[in-house]
């Protein structure tokens, strides 16, 4: 089929719509500002909670969309709104008109450092959930491992559902990410004591409960409910947490080997760049708008401009690649309409 | 540690310091704990610097203590601001700027309070009209007086007589930084450097050549606490506070504390007498304790002051041996001599903490 679509974004959602609209029949082409497709979970190592190697279902959407033409490394340098229709100008050149955009530009992954109290940047053993992630990925982290890791904390809610962070949403992965990595770690490290500090626990999805309820009794996980007030570092390089335990009414003390933040979802600067470039709505948390938030959540409120995966806000893996399935669907419903 | 995260926070905190002209107002204690400080922060910003520092007897207390006590209306607070404000207005300053941390934080929090709620200030103008028929503008900048060293640190360090090194090791002095509660803990931005990191006095031992220590309870209270330690059954915790930060810094042996509030100095200082008594312990080297200095004592000592001119013969703990390390030449005869040579008597010694 001729009509052309443009897919923003190489990650997983914009994977799932291309190989979708392949097996309807349509030639997608999908713009990727990074050197390969895959996004965010092409760094994660394993995704919860069957543990999941998360390189393989990379490996089978990049399969599975092998068939799109595919621009790596490309940018949008300007999109010209035409009658009926867009005509978007790559970086390399390139230029395309099409009446059909899907906005797959996911999330980032908030700056860690910005939470100046937790240390992220200042003190050698505090990491991001990313980085542990990149560490059980390659083992390349000299931050951990090399320490003994008699003690590992993690810090649920990193810029996540705190105002004075300017984000107020719930990244809704970082409860259960926490409980997957805090596992791995004590299946590495049988002897460490392992503490995640929460505000409260969102284990919504299938099996996160039971998840959550092994990460306590089979592997003797602690869950502290209350705030990291400070970290810093004594003269050994380890990092030292004092936190409020809200259940014993007590202040809590502990001295850790590593600390891991869980770093949050925050909008993409890329999706606010395209939302520029086409007048898109930007709302309330900075992540794109909705045509409405019930019935038509992979819908801009523009014609011919669909969203998929987390530009709209935090997502699961498997919510994004439903919504890319839909998206897909609702693409190929349109063209249908147009015609 | 990784200096260059923390240059980076820095970076993000700078604050706008007009270099001239500003408006000064004393602390209510600094007066009576160190009261040499507050003489020499005028001395060398009018004398040595040449700047335009003015100050005026009529100023009062800015009613922090009580405010912070729960004994005071935060509208009377108010009213006495502006009517030291209305002192910096009939004076024809435009920057005000405080001695006391708790006065500082004081002025910002009113500030920010009137910007938030203009009715507020518009109450306020009308109760300080009838309570002494005075008007103010308010400062177009709000400094604390450790900011200003802050700024002139540099032109300090190019007329530095001595650099804050160990003249027996020729390394840098290792410095413990500590910084009063209401200097940027409540507003962030307010402060040099943010309020986990703050820059602020690291910047001044950085120019003069010493070597900062981060240490794990940097940010801790140094004990004052004003209701810790103005209701006397609460005392234990004012000095368990102290008790923390001296174990918590201990092991990486500081030559010198360094301070920019008012109680902070004080009660680092004369608690670790306190410690010493109750629980035999020194911090400092051969049973001596470890000086805590303000800040303005500190650029004096590098400009070359007579150690007793600038009053650390006030200081619990002895400064003698910080002396000797800086390679500062003293007279131990004329320590305990008034600037009118009188002799101001000595002290009776403690049992456990070495004293010159």
């Amino acid at each position: 089929m001729k009509e052309n679509i443009v897919i923003i974004g190489g990650g997983i959602a914009g994977m799932e719509a291309a190989s979708q609209l392949l097996d309807l029949g349509y030639k997608p082409i999908i713009i990727e500002k990074s050197d390969h497709l895959g996004g965010h979970v092409a760094e994660w190592n394993c995704l919860f909670p069957d543990m999941t190697p998360a390189g393989d279902v990379v490996k089978n959407l990049v399969t599975r969309s092998a068939g799109a033409n595919i621009f790596l490394n490309t940018e949008i340098s300007f999109v010209n709104k035409l009658k009926d229709s867009y005509n978007i100008m790559l970086s390399n050149g390139i230029s395309i008109i099409t009446k059909i955009i899907l906005v797959t530009t996911g999330f980032s992954l908030f700056d860690a450092s910005k939470k100046e109290e937790y240390g992220y940047g200042i003190y050698d053993q505090v990491i991001t959930n990313k980085d542990l992630e990149h560490w059980f990925n390659t083992g390349d982290d000299k931050r951990v491992g090399d320490c003994g890791m008699n003690a590992v904390g993690f810090v649920h809610c990193v810029g996540s559902r705190d105002e004075k962070a300017r984000n107020s949403q719930c990244s809704k992965v970082c409860c259960i990410t926490a409980v997957k990595q805090a596992i791995e770690i004590k299946q590495k490290f049988p002897e460490a004591m392992v503490y995640c500090f929460y505000m409260d626990l969102r284990m919504f999805g299938k099996k996160y409960e039971d998840f959550y309820i092994s990460a306590q009794r089979d592997y003797g996980i602690r869950f502290i409910r209350g705030r990291v007030s400070e970290v810093s570092e004594n003269i050994d390089g380890k990092v030292i947490v004092k936190a409020e335990d809200t259940l014993s009414g007590k202040p809590v003390k502990v001295t850790l080997d590593l600390l891991v933040l869980m770093a949050g979802m925050v909008c993409c600067k890329d999706s606010t760049k395209v939302a520029n470039m086409i007048s898109l709505p930007v709302d309330s948390d900075g992540f794109l708008k909705s045509r409405d938030n019930v019935t038509g959540i992979i819908e801009a409120p523009k014609e011919g401009i669909f969203y998929a995966g987390a530009c709209t806000g935090p997502k699961t893996v498997p919510e994004t690649l439903a919504e890319a399935r839909a998206a897909a669907l609702n693409v190929h419903l349109y063209i249908n309409r147009m015609k | 540690m990784i200096y260059q995260g923390k240059q980076k926070i820095w970076a993000d905190y700078q604050k706008e310091i007009p270099d001239n002209r500003w408006f000064y107002v004393r602390s209510c204690i600094r007066q009576n704990f160190f009261p040499g400080a507050e003489r020499m922060f005028l001395e060398i910003c009018r004398n040595v610097l040449g700047k335009d520092f003015f100050e005026t007897e009529y100023h009062t207390t800015c009613g922090g203590i009580a405010y912070h006590c729960d004994t005071i209306p935060q509208e009377t607070v108010m009213t006495i601001i502006a009517r030291q404000f209305a002192l910096m207005t009939e004076a024809g300053y435009e920057n005000y700027v405080a001695s006391c941390i708790t006065s500082f934080g004081n002025y910002a929090e009113t500030l920010e309070t009137w910007r938030e709620f203009p009715e507020v200030e518009t109450r306020i103008r009308e109760l300080l009209w009838k309570a002494c028929r005075r008007e103010f503008k308010t400062p177009k900048y709000l400094a604390h007086a450790s900011d200003l060293i802050y700024k002139y640190r540099n032109e300090i360090a190019a007329r530095a007589k001595f650099r804050l090194i160990n003249r027996f090791t020729g390394e840098p002095l290792r410095v413990v930084e500590h910084i009063g509660c209401h200097y940027s803990k409540m507003f962030p931005s307010k402060g040099v450097g943010g309020a986990e990191y703050p820059y602020v006095l690291c910047g001044m031992i950085e120019a003069w050549g010493g070597n900062v220590i981060d240490y794990p309870e940097r940010r801790h209270c140094c004990g004052y606490g004003f209701r810790q330690y103005h209701v006397k059954a609460n005392r234990g915790y004012s000095v368990s506070n102290t008790y923390k930060k001296f174990e918590s810094m201990e092991p990486y042996h500081p030559d010198f504390i360094i301070t920019n509030c008012p109680g902070c100095p004080y009660f680092m200082d004369r608690w670790q007498y306190v410690i010493a008594e109750t629980e035999g312990k020194t911090y400092g080297e051969n049973g001596y304790g470890i000086p805590v200095l303000t800040y303005e004592e500190v650029a004096s000592l590098v400009l070359g002051y007579n150690p007793w001119d600038i009053g650390l013969q006030l200081h619990q703990v002895a400064v003698e041996p910080l002396l000797d390390k800086l390679g500062i030449e003293y007279d131990p005869d004329a320590k305990y001599k008034g600037l009118n040579k009188k002799d101001l008597l000595r002290p009776e010694l403690p049992g456990i903490l070495k004293c010159c």
